[in-house]
């Protein structure tokens, strides 16, 4: 779909990051819904009605499958595309090491001030869903 | 211009020589010139207003009131003045009947806290429109929780109209209340307000006008709109935040209840009781916003130095201009501006684009716009509208501001159709 000779004049930082993120935003990675998933966890930002559900399998404290589902702007769908690959196949236990920053560093543009909570949203559902609310407003939620 | 133009904007009005009041439009953002069009959220502040506040704050700087030296006397005066102007401005018949407030959502808080709470009983309804801002819904669903009263709402027509059938309809003997924003911060429909506050008259009620986006676009006179209640913020007309006023009118003044209590409001304090200070101080408890209300009688001084007519008409043929450009965009959704009278405030989607990442993107080429759902969601689902982009244009914007938003668009747009 992209057309190489378009040159955008938003593009002036980062352009290949930029491409990766439309990527995952057209075409995202794990996108869906789960039927007899162990872990389901949905919420919304109600700043931007942006929604989220995550849901996943496990297999012997494996992360088996993983599908996420909603609807937002391209920070939080890319970065929730992102997350699923990082996830799928690890340790359940991963899920609690992956911080703000090595969340931002995948997203890989600098996201402002604004948009935190936008890159941030897929994380947040994801430690909720698996450690329950309390695992959420802790260092991650320092912005 | 052509000679229709000039006949819409007098060319006395000159958007050049108005820009240059305003020092902060001559920043870039992002490396571009800066194209502010969120004048619905907050306007820009002339030097003049600035000035005023600076010289308030460095000149004659005291409390209000009580003291008897030199500044006091300074600072008391000024801040009179200032609730002068306003009186002026709005054509209110006495100086006493605007109540300088923090912003239009404590003008409305006032009236539910005092006017409502004194007057209001179970049962009785209050008579609002979908398309209010949060700020005149939620003091009266406080209302409701606490009083048992009935809140009704006057619905939108597809094309984001206010319903009068509906509300000729829902208005009843019963209503004690009826309140409606002026002109509405998503759709910049202005709405039919005489057929409001007749029907209401028609029933006995009361007729409230939420006038924050109205105010600072065109000529307002609260006698000649005959509402009981106007509440505008200052920060959207050119002055500064942290000031707003409640016109109401005297008689109602003087029978209400106060809202905030302590110092300055009273006339006498016993242990055993209080007596009001006069109008409008009854309203106005505490230190007041000395600087800031000095900024706001700057303000409408700056205003009227412009002329609202000359600002109305100006701005109604920017709206002209923006308006065809926005229709003829591919892929773009524009919510309401098919008929009635608007301001140039316009909420609309473009496919593909999130709004927040429209909002985000247009900042990069130095647009700001707004995105989300503008504080009046029961509007947004009403019309079925999920987030949209907001572009609002006030009296120092430009044609050349205009397009350079539709450029921008047509980055933002081409960028999520195609890719870099």
């Amino acid at each position: 779909m992209t057309d190489p000779a378009f040159k955008s004049d938003l593009l002036d930082v980062d352009p290949l990051m930029m491409d990766l993120l439309l990527d995952h935003y057209k075409h995202p990675h794990n996108f869906g819904e789960l039927a007899g998933a162990d872990v389901v966890h949905e919420e919304g930002n109600p700043s931007c009605g942006d929604q989220m559900k995550i849901a996943l399998k496990t297999k012997g404290g494996v992360i088996e499958e993983i599908k996420f589902s909603g609807k937002g702007c391209i920070i939080s769908q890319s970065a929730a595309s992102i997350l699923t690959d990082l996830v799928k196949g690890a340790p359940l236990d991963r899920v609690r090491t992956i911080t703000k920053e090595e969340m931002l560093e995948n997203i890989g543009i600098p996201i402002g001030p604004m948009r935190l909570k936008c890159a941030l949203l897929a994380l947040k559902v994801l430690k909720a869903g698996v450690y329950g609310q309390a695992a959420w407003p802790g260092e991650e939620d320092d912005e | 211009m052509t000679e229709s133009a000039l006949r819409a904007a007098p060319a006395a009005y000159d958007v050049q020589r108005v820009r240059r009041d305003f020092p902060i439009l001559a920043r870039k953002v992002n490396g571009r010139d800066l194209v502010y069009l969120d004048n619905a959220a907050s306007s820009q502040r002339p030097k003049a207003v600035v000035d005023a506040v600076v010289e308030s704050m460095t000149v004659s700087n005291a409390n209000i009131h009580r003291a008897i030296h030199t500044l006091g006397y300074e600072a008391t005066v000024g801040y009179e003045e200032a609730h002068k102007k306003v009186a002026r401005f709005i054509n209110a018949r006495s100086w006493r009947e605007v109540v300088f407030v923090r912003n239009a959502t404590e003008a409305l808080n006032l009236v539910a806290g005092a006017w409502g709470l004194a007057n209001l009983r179970a049962g009785d309804e209050v008579v609002l429109t979908i398309m209010e801002h949060h700020s005149n819904i939620v003091p009266w669903q406080m209302l409701r929780a606490r009083l048992g009263v009935t809140l009704k709402f006057i619905p939108v027509t597809p094309s984001g109209l206010l319903d009068l059938d509906a509300a000729a309809r829902l208005i009843t003997p019963r209503t004690r209340l009826v309140g409606a924003v002026h002109a509405s911060n998503v759709l910049g429909a202005v709405n039919p307000v005489g057929a409001l506050r007749d029907r209401a008259r028609a029933v006995g009620a009361k007729f409230l006008l939420d006038g924050a986006q109205s105010l600072p676009h065109m000529p307002v006179d609260v006698r000649a709109l005959d509402c009981d209640f106007f509440a505008a913020s200052g920060h959207k007309m050119c002055g500064p935040t942290g000031i707003g006023f409640l016109y109401a009118k005297k008689e109602l003044l003087e029978e209400m209840p106060p809202f905030l209590t302590g110092g300055d409001m009273i006339a006498t304090v016993t242990p055993e009781g209080s007596t009001w200070n006069e109008l409008p101080w009854k309203f106005e408890a505490g230190t007041a916003a000395i600087a800031e209300g000095i900024g706001l009688g700057a303000a409408v001084d700056y205003l009227s130095g412009l002329g609202m007519e000359r600002v109305l008409a100006y701005e109604e043929e920017l709206r002209g201009y923006v308006l065809e450009k926005l229709l003829a965009f591919p892929g773009l959704t524009l919510y309401g501006h098919r008929k009635g009278e608007h301001l140039a405030v316009f909420s609309f989607n473009v496919d593909g684009v999130h709004p927040h990442d429209g909002a985000n993107l247009l900042d990069r080429l130095g647009v700001a716009v707004r995105s989300g759902h503008h504080c009046a969601q029961p509007l947004m689902a009403a019309l079925g509208m999920d987030n949209t982009l907001r572009a609002s244009f006030y009296l120092y914007n430009t044609k050349e501001e205009a397009d350079h938003l539709l450029y921008a668009l047509g980055e933002v747009s081409r960028l999520f159709v195609h890719g870099r």
